[in-house]
C-alpha cells in the first residue's frame, strides 16, 4: 500500500506547527546518540568557594575534541534579567574546537561574558549564556550544605537549576562558519553543538551546585542525587528572535518537516506490525503522560491545549486497548486515520511523535537528511516563463492566495529588527512606526502580490523580463521556485495577521530540538526545557533510546 | 576577525538600507561573501560604492545587448551585474559581450562568476588591464587580486569560453599509454569468468 505524504496546505499552518512535539528525530536526541561513544571529561574546574570561575568540560573521539568553557560571574541580583537586553549573566559558555590554550581561556575570558559585544573566533563554534533559577538554586544549595536531598516536589515544579537565554552558532559575532565543519559526519544533524553545548551546561550546573554545598559546610554536604540530576534539564527562554529563522531557511524547514513526514508515510505503509514494536510504542506512550501532566504553566492558551491533549490521548489509549488488534495489516494507517478523524491536532501529531520510536530503521537515515545546503538553491531559473510561475503559485499557495490584504485585520503587523538588540521583533503596523524597515517576513503577503503583477504580464514571457520591472518581488520569486522542488518550504499561513501567534513559530522550532514543557509568557515568548531526563554524561555508555520517558 | 555570516548578513542589511529591494539586497549578500571568501575586496568596494551612490545618479542597465556603451555616467555594478546573471542564458550565443564604464566593478564580478555556474561554462572578464578567469562559480583565476578599491572600469568585456580540453590530443594519448601500464593483460580464463557475466547472456 502506497499512502501519500500530508498535504502541505493543512501541515504547514501555523496552529498545526504549533502543535509538534518532540520525537525521535529532534536534535537534542539525535546529538546524544552520536556522541554516547565519545570519551567525556571535566578537564578543569577551577571556582572560588561560592562556585564562580573557569570550567572546562570536553567531548573527545580519536583526534577530534570538543571543548566547552564556562565563565561563572558574580551578578547583582536586580542585574539578572532573561530578556535579550540584559548584559550580565550568572554564568557564560562557549565550545571551542579542539583543547584550549591558557591564553584561549585568557582571551575567552575578556569575551565570552560579553557575549553579543564580544568577539569570538573560527576556533570557537557556539556560544550562549544562562541565569539561575535562583529560588532553586538557593534551596538545592542549602539542602545539599545540611546534608539531605532538595524537595523533589519544588525540583520537578521548574525542572531546572539554570536556563539559557540565548544560544548562538554559525558564524555570530566571529564564531566558526558552518562550512568549516560542515564535512564531519559527527554533526551531520542539525544545531548538532548547539545541542553539545546545553547538554554540557547541564552537567556545569549540577557540578557547581555540589561545589558550592560542599564549600559552605564541608563537613555535612552531600552531593545532589545522580537520579534527582537526570531528573533536571537546563531550562531555556526564547523570545521572537527564533521566528524568522524558519521563514529565513525555507529548504532547512522543509528537510527537517519531511523527515517527519516521510517517517509517518513508512510507518504507515508497513503492513505487518511485529508486537515488540506495538508494545513498544504503547509503553511510550503510556509512559509519556507524566511528561503532560507534570507540564505546568500559567498560560491559558497552553493549558488549553494540555487539557486538550490529555482528553484525546486518554480517549486514544482507551481505544487502542479495548477496540483495536495491531494484528490487522497497516495497523499504524488505521491509527492514523482514526486520529484524523477524533482527535485534535496536539494529539495527532504527540501520537506521531509516538509511533516512531520503534523504528530506528526508518528514523536514523532520515536524520542524516536534516541538514540542507541552502546556497544551492539561491539562484533563480530565470529562463522559465511567466506561465509557469503562475502555475506554481496556483498550486503550492492556493489558501494564502485567497488572503484579502486590504483588509486591515490580514495586514496588521509588521516584523523589524529592533535597534537597540538587532533582534527581530513585531509590531502593529498602524499604531507604531517603522513599517517602511520592513523585513521581507511578510511571505504570504509578497506572494499574492506576486501572482497579482504576474496576472497583468505576458504569459510567455521569461522570468528574467518580468524581474527587470519587478525587482521588489525579487525575494518572492526565489522562494516561489524554492517550494516547487521544497513542498514543506514554506507556513501556509498569514505572518502580519492580527490573529498570529507567534509562539507558534518558536515551538515548531523548539520541538525539533527536542524541547519539553513548553511554558508561553506571553503570545511573543517561553520557557521550555531541554535534556530533562536524559543519561548523565557519565551514563552515556549505558544509553537508552527512549530516555524521554523512563 | 569577520565570519563571512557576519559578512553576508551587513551586506544585504545595508543594501537594502541603500536602497535595493530586499531580493537584490539578498544577491549583494551572497556576493560579498563570496568575494571575501576568494580574497577579493568586497566589504571596502561595497561600501565606497554606496558613500557616493546617492550623489551619483549611476544608469541602471536593464537589458544587456554585446555592445554596452554609456556617455557620461557609469552603469551602476549591481543593476548591470543582476541582468547579466538573470539574462545569461540568452546571452550566451553572443560569445563576447562588451561594457563601458561601470562603477565599481568589482561589485559586478560575482554576478558574472555565478553566471558561469548557471550556464556550465567557464568565463573571461575583463576590467580594463585586468583578467578575471571565472570557474563555474568554484575559483576564481586573475593577474589582479587584492587590489583594494576599484571606482570605475572604463572598457570590460566578457568572453565565454567554450568547453574544451586545454591541451594537445598527443599530449593526452602519450599520458594515456602510460597510464595503461596499470592494466593486466587478461588470460583465457579470466576473460570468460572475471567480469562476473558469462560470454553469453542471452537468458
Amino acid at each position: 500500500m502506497q499512502v501519500k505524504l500530508r498535504d502541505p496546505n493543512v501541515i504547514m499552518k501555523l496552529s498545526r506547527l504549533g502543535s509538534f512535539h518532540q520525537s525521535k528525530l529532534s536534535f537534542l536526541r539525535s546529538f546524544l546518540k552520536e556522541f554516547k561513544d565519545w570519551e567525556y571529561k571535566r578537564d578543569l574546574f577551577n571556582l572560588d568557594e561560592f562556585g564562580y570561575g573557569v570550567a572546562v568540560y570536553s567531548f573527545k573521539k580519536k583526534d577530534r575534541v570538543y571543548s566547552l568553557i564556562c565563565f561563572a560571574n558574580k551578578i547583582e541580583e536586580n542585574e539578572r534579567s532573561d530578556r535579550v537586553i540584559a548584559t550580565k549573566w550568572d554564568a557564560a559558555f562557549t565550545l571551542h574546537d579542539g583543547v584550549p590554550t591558557k591564553k584561549d581561556i585568557e582571551r575567552l575570558r575578556n569575551e565570552v561574558p560579553k557575549q553579543e559585544v564580544g568577539r569570538l573566533s573560527y576556533k570557537e563554534l557556539t556560544l550562549s549564556r544562562a541565569n539561575k533559577s535562583v529560588r532553586i538554586f538557593n534551596h538545592v544549595v542549602e539542602s545539599l550544605s545540611n546534608g539531605i536531598q532538595p524537595d523533589i516536589n519544588l525540583l520537578s515544579k521548574v525542572g531546572y537549576l539554570y536556563r539559557t537565554t540565548a544560544v548562538y552558532g554559525s558564524g555570530k559575532f566571529g564564531l566558526a562558519d558552518r562550512f568549516r565543519i560542515k564535512n564531519r559526519e559527527e554533526i551531520y544533524g542539525p544545531f548538532r553543538l548547539e545541542m553539545m553545548l546545553v547538554y554540557l551546561v547541564r552537567q556545569f550546573t549540577f557540578d557547581q551546585v555540589n561545589y558550592v554545598a560542599k564549600n559552605k559546610n564541608p563537613k555535612k554536604a552531600v552531593n545532589l542525587d545522580l537520579e534527582i540530576c537526570r531528573n533536571l534539564g537546563i531550562g531555556n527562554s526564547t523570545g521572537l528572535g527564533m521566528a524568522p529563522f524558519i521563514v529565513n531557511h525555507p529548504t532547512l524547514l522543509n528537510n527537517w518537516i519531511y523527515a517527519r513526514e516521510m517517517a509517518l508515510k513508512k510507518i504507515r505503509e508497513i503492513k505487518n506490525i511485529k508486537i515488540e514494536n506495538s508494545n513498544l510504542f504503547k509503553l511510550c506512550l503510556k509512559k509519556s503522560i507524566k511528561n503532560i501532566t507534570s507540564w505546568n504553566t500559567e498560560s491559558e492558551y497552553q493549558q488549553k491545549k494540555i487539557r486538550s491533549l490529555l482528553n484525546d490521548l486518554n480517549i486514544f489509549i482507551n481505544f487502542i486497548e479495548k477496540n483495536f488488534n495491531f494484528s490487522k495489516e497497516f495497523a499504524f494507517n488505521e491509527i492514523y486515520l482514526w486520529l484524523e478523524k477524533n482527535s485534535g491536532e496536539e494529539c495527532i501529531e504527540y501520537v506521531i511523535s509516538m509511533m516512531m520510536e520503534p523504528y530506528d530503521s526508518i528514523i536514523n537515515p532520515l536524520i542524516n537528511t536534516m541538514s540542507s545546503e541552502e546556497e544551492k538553491y539561491f539562484n533563480i531559473p530565470t529562463d522559465r516563463t511567466v506561465l509557469e510561475l503562475k502555475t506554481i503559485l496556483e498550486d503550492k499557495y492556493s489558501k494564502i492566495l485567497n488572503i484579502d490584504f486590504l483588509k486591515k485585520e490580514n495586514n496588521q503587523n509588521f516584523w523589524f529588527i529592533s535597534k537597540n538588540k538587532e533582534e527581530p521583533r513585531l509590531a502593529d503596523r498602524f499604531m507604531e512606526n517603522g513599517s517602511e524597515l520592513e523585513q521581507p517576513l511578510a511571505i504570504a503577503r509578497d506572494i499574492k502580490k506576486l501572482y497579482d503583477s504576474l496576472s497583468v504580464f505576458k504569459n510567455s514571457s521569461t522570468i528574467d523580463k518580468f524581474l527587470a520591472n519587478n525587482s521588489d518581488l525579487r525575494h518572492v520569486v526565489r522562494r516561489a521556485f524554492i517550494i516547487e522542488k521544497f513542498p514543506y518550504s514554506e507556513i501556509q499561513d498569514n505572518t502580519i495577521g492580527q490573529s498570529i501567534v507567534p509562539i507558534d513559530m518558536l515551538r515548531l522550532k523548539l520541538s525539533f530540538f527536542g524541547a519539553l514543557k513548553f511554558d508561553p509568557r506571553s503570545d511573543k515568548w517561553l520557557r521550555i526545557c531541554m535534556f530533562q531526563g536524559a543519561p548523565l554524561p557519565e551514563q552515556l555508555k549505558n544509553y537508552d533510546d527512549h530516555w524521554v520517558y523512563n | 576577525m569577520k565570519s563571512l555570516s557576519e559578512i553576508e548578513t551587513i551586506s544585504k542589511r545595508s543594501s537594502r538600507a541603500a536602497g535595493f529591494s530586499w531580493g537584490i539586497a539578498e544577491e549583494v549578500g551572497k556576493n560579498i561573501k563570496m568575494l571575501e571568501l576568494f580574497g577579493l575586496s568586497g566589504i571596502k568596494n561595497l561600501n565606497y560604492y554606496f558613500r557616493i551612490r546617492n550623489k551619483k545618479n549611476f544608469k541602471k542597465l536593464h537589458l544587456i545587448n554585446n555592445e554596452n556603451k554609456i556617455s557620461k555616467i557609469e552603469f551602476c555594478p549591481i543593476i548591470a551585474g543582476l541582468s547579466f546573471l538573470d539574462q545569461v542564458r540568452s546571452l550566451e550565443i553572443l560569445n563576447e559581450i562588451k561594457f563601458e564604464k561601470i562603477a565599481y566593478p568589482l561589485l559586478f564580478l560575482p554576478f558574472v562568476s555565478r553566471a558561469s555556474e548557471v550556464i556550465g561554462k567557464k568565463l573571461e572578464l575583463k576590467i580594463d588591464n585586468r583578467i578575471f578567469l571565472l570557474n563555474y562559480n568554484n575559483s576564481i583565476y586573475s593577474n589582479s587580486l587584492n587590489e583594494g578599491i576599484v571606482e570605475i572600469g572604463n572598457s570590460i568585456s566578457i568572453k565565454f569560453k567554450e568547453n574544451q580540453d586545454s591541451f594537445e590530443e598527443n599530449e593526452w594519448k602519450e599520458l594515456y599509454k602510460l597510464s595503461e601500464n596499470t592494466f593486466v593483460e587478461e588470460s583465457d580464463s579470466s576473460k570468460e569468468g572475471g567480469a562476473g557475466a558469462g560470454i553469453t547472456d542471452n537468458d
